[in-house]
């Protein structure tokens, strides 16, 4: 019930603030009587609405307001929500934008190539908010050619409407855009057919006028009859070739707007369009089945041709929403509402996590593959952001004074607006927003809606620097990066400099001026330990995290400087929420379950953590709830076995691990307690094998970097123990049974703070999320050394020596071990690999190995 | 001529046996430290041969010849043409236009010789009815001719036209070829060495047959212009004038017998001193493969310069420069160390501790001290060893610092390669592409 108070909390906030405002929008009756019914929506839409879902509604001519289908598709979803009333509702905010027809000093129907509008509607009786997007279709059967539309998002959380609507909106617009694109395709192909009826109507009549006329004479009532039906037939011809011509050239300003992925498909769509429609020599089989369609039709069809133009007939079928749109756009038209469904599920904190989290893993394309799990839907959308530092070409040659061409090479990835983003936000809104505004739109505002505002320029002047709007012209910004003005140098480099030197008050470790983005590396030591400590804590968070540059300023600066330096986000107080998304709302009710057993099985930890259920299941992907039950059993591992360290410090060099032992059930555990520590564990986590019964190869090493093994006394387990043998120098053995590690020793404090065996933390979750974070900080240092120029580009050919030292220089210098080192070495490889060869990791992959002597550990 | 009996005041039986060489885990100096297994092969390979700068051609018993890239790993053209396994291969540089290609020579049982174009992976010239296999191949650069030699020695041109031949040999058949001046080559026949003078077009007459040898001779090599060298497989390594044919340094390589017999297996092992391979290194040395053993002759003293008698578990099939690939399916660097060092107790590997799968058997001792019975010898260390191959190591062949390429019974090639040049060529790659890609 809090929430609800918050929402309503928030809804007074909300009229408080706007009351000027507000008066425009909806009448001050319709407001207090909100306010006085709040409370009883709300517990109405406990009862009604449990669950969000998108609602597709028609404004029919022949019956009214009608729902066509929800999405998802399930009758469960909307239980006893009134779909009927609330399409009644969502539909009688008419936007005016509809209006088609003979415009007055024309003489021919006018197609309007009307923007979509976007709406906010809240309804008393279902307790139900939703982002209403309204849109139509052309229809040649239909009055004025058009057929009113929308889509709606439906949810009991008036929050999350108001903070999403840019989000919303744009998804909403995709969708729209594809049904529209497929409806223009269907159009034309009906104009046409409609043509060829035509044609051969007035052939038809004129040789019927010319019988009259030399039957009758010219002056005949019949002939002139004749005449003047013929004269109406020419004359729709002539309007129809008309239409034909006006939704064959679309405005192709229109089509610029949409993203990148339908531009192509439209682009394919409208040739289509236009080979079916102004080609006039039909000569393919495809044609001539429409030939013979319309020959078929025109029997019953022709003498009803001119009055069904004028007359309304409201026993005629209309078409459905599929017949409107060619078939290829409504299905991705269903596609595109399904994963907006999807990445709108949740409560608005958790869309904030997400989005923020989306936001920086996006960012982190480079890296993510290494420990962060993939991302399916997500993938499309994140791709464009990367490009951000794409900019300005610098060539990779490294001056011995090393700072200028650094300074300059890296201010190209800071973007000034980002850095100040209400100015950002001032002086471009997005183009699309401001193609939304039109004068119908403004003014829609229905009397009976509630906080309609349709445009994001409204949302600004509603809560003066609303959220949303800076969120959206936040990712506008990242998208338009071509608009995005290159800084000068001076300038940016000048502001550069000034953000850290705010935010780390003096903390700034001195480092080698020549390397800024060391700098950088630092500047995020300090305010990561109590973010961490924030998150492994027990102190519970009350708030929702912000909107990705709300509120806290140190927050956003910290963003903005990620962003710029490339480097991943140490600061994981913010994206420690590495959830998916995807499967969210059904685990959501499971989670706390999950959390109470989580901790019973730590507290009687013998008994139920024994099934520990493996992972790993042929061609199942790994999911995030498989990774957060193993870090149950990591925690086991590390508190029970001394050894874990060095055993995490091989996982994390890249030294192949083998967990020897006789019991499959007990391998796996420790397979499974260990397996999130593999770098670039791949998405069904290929480079595990939980359990092998048979010698591996030096070809296996390659592969796996984690695998069970099994003791056996046969002959078989004797060739086992003669591979171990021969490839010793390979791998570490871990045995189960005699409880002994044989690897490389391992110095350094960085894996005793990964895998501290007296430890706090009590969940296996919240031990994965500790991992993560610390791994994130890991992978955003190799990053780091990846990236330098200085340290990798010789300064002459044969200057490999140098570059040796300079790496192992920097290195030292970031405060690692000889060992650490190694293992920032071991990713940095991964990451170079990744990234020369693209996300397929496939073909011939080297395997990196040290010389170094293994110790046997005990416990 | 030296005789030498080694070891002869090395009585610890025991010792010898230990002797072979486990040099732990720390090799610094050892840069081989990333490798890229390459699969293709369904049998053994047997030969490597360089194509260029950046290609080889790898053939064996599947009768598969494969052309590989050697930095990325990626296989370039499987030639198929040979039902049976491959038995020599060579490659063959000529000049069409004005252009210079390379191309590559194989024989193979089922008595085909082909020649390929390794840039389109076409078999551009064939012969099919051969008397016999070819068993080595030589190509004359100086001379633009090529010849086989089987139980009957052919010379061709490049044009695959069969120039002349010997008459039928012997059953044993050619072995191995050398080039020698003045237009003679010097073909080893069983326990024969036959100096047949080739003359151009016409005929190829054996001029005199060497059979100092005592038993059949396994390798033969070119020094420089004016000697060559040949190895018996019972040790015997001589060395020839190349122009009058004299011997210039005889050297009988006699390991060891076990004093003290203790068992018969280890008996039969140091027994074996065929000399497997011989390889020039550094223009004065000759390295050769003696058994399982390592001898490093200088040619210009005409004495040893170093040894190791078991420098290997088992055989050594190939050398190079001061390498070593054995049987046992490991590959040793070596280095010549000036001073006999004092007995330094080799690490023991830390397989004592890991008593689960300790080998105990190959508990190493103290290596045998060698009394330097030559001025000027010096020892053979072993510097670091390449462990990948399961089963015996064929060959290898080096592309300096691109990597090196072993070939082995286990039908697998590795690349091994400097892994930290590697990184800094990844990075300099990582880098062009990010300015490629204008991400800079």
């Amino acid at each position: 019930l809090s929430t609800y108070f918050s929402v309503i909390n928030f809804k007074k906030d909300l009229l408080d603030q706007t009351g000027c405002i507000r008066t425009h929008i909806f009448c001050c009756k319709q407001s207090s009587l909100l306010s006085q019914c709040a409370r009883i929506w709300l517990l109405c839409c406990v009862f009604s609405l449990s669950k969000d879902f998108i609602l597709i509604s028609e404004f029919s001519e022949q019956v009214g307001p009608q729902p066509l289908l929800t999405i998802p598709n399930d009758p469960k979803v909307c239980g006893t929500f009134d779909l009927n009333y609330f399409s009644l509702r969502i539909m009688s905010v008419d936007y005016q934008a509809s209006f088609v027809g003979h415009p007055p000093g024309s003489n021919y129907p006018k197609l309007n190539f009307v923007e979509d509008s976007k709406v906010v509607l809240g309804d008393s009786k279902e307790g139900a908010f939703a982002y209403v997007h309204h849109l139509t279709l052309y229809d040649l059967e239909a009055r004025g050619f058009v057929r009113p539309f929308c889509m709606a998002y439906i949810s009991a959380d008036e929050k999350k409407i108001m903070h999403q609507f840019q989000e919303l909106s744009s998804e909403f617009s995709k969708a729209s855009e594809f049904l529209k694109s497929g409806n223009r395709k269907a159009f034309a192909n009906e104009l046409e057919k409609k043509l060829k009826d035509l044609e051969y109507t007035r052939s038809v009549l004129h040789k019927e006028t010319e019988l009259q006329k030399k039957n009758n004479g010219c002056y005949s009532t019949q002939a002139i009859e004749k005449a003047n039906e013929l004269a109406n037939v020419e004359k729709s011809i002539y309007e129809h070739k008309d239409l034909l011509r006006q939704i064959t050239s679309y405005p192709s300003r229109k089509k610029k707007d949409v993203d990148f992925v339908q531009r192509e498909t439209e682009k394919l769509a409208d040739t289509s369009v236009l080979d079916d429609t102004l080609n006039s020599n039909h000569s393919d089989i495809a044609d001539k089945t429409v030939e013979t369609e319309s020959d078929s039709r025109k029997s019953s069809y022709t003498p009803q041709l001119i009055k069904a133009k004028s007359a309304k007939c409201f026993d005629k079928r209309l078409k459905t929403m599929e017949e409107l749109c060619d078939a290829n756009f409504f299905h991705q038209t269903l596609e595109q509402l399904n994963i907006t469904e999807k990445s709108f599920r949740g409560d608005l904190c958790f869309i904030y996590t997400s989005q923020i989290d989306g936001a920086l893993l996006g960012k982190q394309r480079v890296t993510s593959f290494l420990f962060e799990a993939e991302r399916e839907w997500e993938k499309e959308g994140t791709s464009k952001n990367f490009n951000i530092f794409s900019h300005n070409p610098t060539v990779p040659i490294l001056n011995l004074s090393g700072e200028l061409l650094s300074l300059e090479s890296y201010t190209t990835c800071i973007d000034i607006d980002h850095i100040k983003p209400g100015v950002e936000s001032m002086e471009g809104p997005p183009e699309s927003s401001l193609s939304d505004i039109t004068q119908e739109t403004s003014e829609a505002a229905d009397t009976e809606t509630k906080g309609s505002f349709s445009s994001d320029k409204s949302i600004e002047a509603f809560g003066g620097v609303s959220p949303s709007s800076l969120q959206a012209n936040y990712f506008d910004g990242l998208e338009r990066k071509s608009k995005v003005s290159i800084a000068s140098p001076s300038e940016s480099a000048s502001s550069y400099v000034a953000v850290p030197q705010k935010m780390t008050d003096g903390n700034l470790v001195p480092m080698d001026a020549a390397c800024c983005i060391g700098q950088d590396g630092f500047i995020f030591e300090e305010p990561l330990p109590e973010l961490a400590q924030e998150c492994c804590g027990d102190t519970v968070v009350n708030q929702e995290p912000l909107s990705l540059l709300q509120g806290d300023p140190a927050l956003q600066v910290d963003y903005i400087l990620e962003e710029s330096a490339l480097a991943e986000s140490p600061n994981m107080g913010l994206t420690f929420s590495e959830l998916n998304t995807g499967v969210l709302s059904e685990e959501v009710a499971k989670i706390n379950i999950e959390y109470v057993s989580d901790s019973t099985s730590f507290m009687s930890a013998s008994t139920s953590s024994d099934r520990a259920v493996s992972p790993f299941t042929y061609g199942s992907a790994l999911t995030l709830k498989q990774k957060k039950k193993a870090g149950h059993s990591a925690l086991r591992f590390i508190r029970q076995y001394p050894f874990a360290q060095q055993a995490i410090f091989c996982l994390l060099s890249g030294r192949t691990l083998v967990i020897l032992g006789v019991d499959e059930g007990t391998v796996r555990k420790l397979v499974n307690a260990l397996f999130f520590f593999v770098p670039n564990l791949g998405k069904y986590g290929e480079t595990v094998q939980p359990w092998l019964s048979s010698p591996f190869q030096l070809t296996d090493l390659q592969r796996w970097k984690l695998i069970g093994l099994q003791r056996a006394a046969s002959p078989a387990g004797s060739s086992i123990l003669h591979s171990l043998n021969r490839y010793s120098r390979y791998i570490s053995i871990l045995d189960c049974d005699s409880k002994t590690l044989r690897c490389p020793p391992y110095k350094g404090t960085l894996i005793s703070h990964l895998a501290d065996h007296r430890t706090q933390i009590k969940r296996g979750s919240t031990y994965f999320l500790h991992v993560q974070g610390m791994l994130t900080q890991l992978t955003a240092k190799a990053f780091l050394y990846t990236f330098c120029h200085h340290i990798h580009l010789p300064m002459d050919i044969n200057d490999q020596g140098s570059v040796t030292s300079r790496r192992t220089n920097f290195l030292l210098q970031l405060g690692y071990t000889v060992e650490e080192s190694k293992i920032v070495q071991y990713l940095s490889e991964l990451i170079k690999q990744h990234y020369i060869q693209g996300s397929s990791m496939g073909g011939n992959q080297s395997f990196c190995f040290n010389y170094t002597t293994s110790y046997l550990y005990k416990i | 001529m030296l005789r030498w009996i080694l070891g002869g005041r090395e009585a610890q039986g025991t010792v010898q046996k230990s002797a072979v060489l486990f040099i732990g885990e720390e090799q610094p100096k050892n840069c081989f430290t990333e490798m890229q297994v390459l699969k293709g092969h369904f049998d053994i390979v047997r030969f490597l041969v360089q194509i260029d700068d950046l290609r080889f051609a790898s053939a064996g018993d599947d009768g598969l010849v494969l052309i590989w890239n050697v930095e990325t790993g990626d296989c370039l053209f499987e030639l198929r043409g040979h039902t049976q396994q491959i038995t020599a291969m060579t490659s063959y540089s000529f000049i069409r236009g004005r252009n210079a290609h390379a191309a590559l020579i194989t024989a193979s049982s089922d008595r085909t010789l082909s020649l390929w174009d390794p840039d389109s992976g076409n078999r551009v010239q064939n012969i099919s009815d051969l008397q016999s296999s070819v068993k080595c191949l030589l190509v004359l650069d100086r001379l633009d001719v090529w010849l086989s030699g089987g139980n009957e020695l052919c010379v061709w041109n490049r044009d695959f036209e069969l120039q002349c031949k010997t008459v039928h040999h012997s059953d044993a058949g050619i072995s191995a070829m050398v080039e020698l001046p003045k237009n003679f080559i010097a073909a080893a026949m069983d326990k024969e060495i036959v100096e047949p003078v080739w003359i151009r077009y016409i005929a190829v007459m054996a001029m005199r047959h060497l059979a100092d040898h005592r038993d059949t001779i396994h390798s033969l090599i070119s020094i420089n212009d004016g000697l060559f060298a040949s190895g018996s497989h019972i040790g015997e390594l001589i060395i020839w004038d190349s122009v009058d044919w004299t011997i210039q340094a005889y050297e009988h390589i006699l390991w060891e017998e076990p004093a003290g017999d203790r068992q018969s297996e280890v008996k039969l092992k140091q027994i074996e001193r065929s000399i497997q391979h011989m390889i020039i290194s550094l223009s004065r040395y000759i390295v050769a493969a003696v058994g399982s053993g390592l001898y490093v002759f200088n040619v210009l003293m005409k004495s040893v310069a170093a040894y190791r008698k078991i420098a290997h578990d088992s055989s050594v099939l190939h050398t190079m420069r001061l390498m070593s690939c054995s049987e046992d399916g490991s590959v040793r660097m070596w280095e010549l160390q000036d001073l006999p060092l004092p007995a330094e107790p080799a690490s023991s590997g830390f397989f004592g501790m890991f008593g689960t799968f300790g080998r105990s058997s190959k508990q190493t001792g103290p290596p045998a001290k060698k009394i330097p019975e030559v001025p000027g010898l010096r020892s053979l260390e072993l510097m670091g060893d390449l462990i990948g191959h399961s089963r015996a190591v064929q060959m290898f062949l080096s592309f300096k610092e691109k990597g090196l390429v072993t070939s082995s019974s286990d039908h697998l090639l590795i690349i091994w390669k400097d892994g930290e040049l590697q990184s800094q060529l990844r990075s300099l790659a990582v880098f062009q592409k990010l300015e490629e890609n204008q991400e800079l």
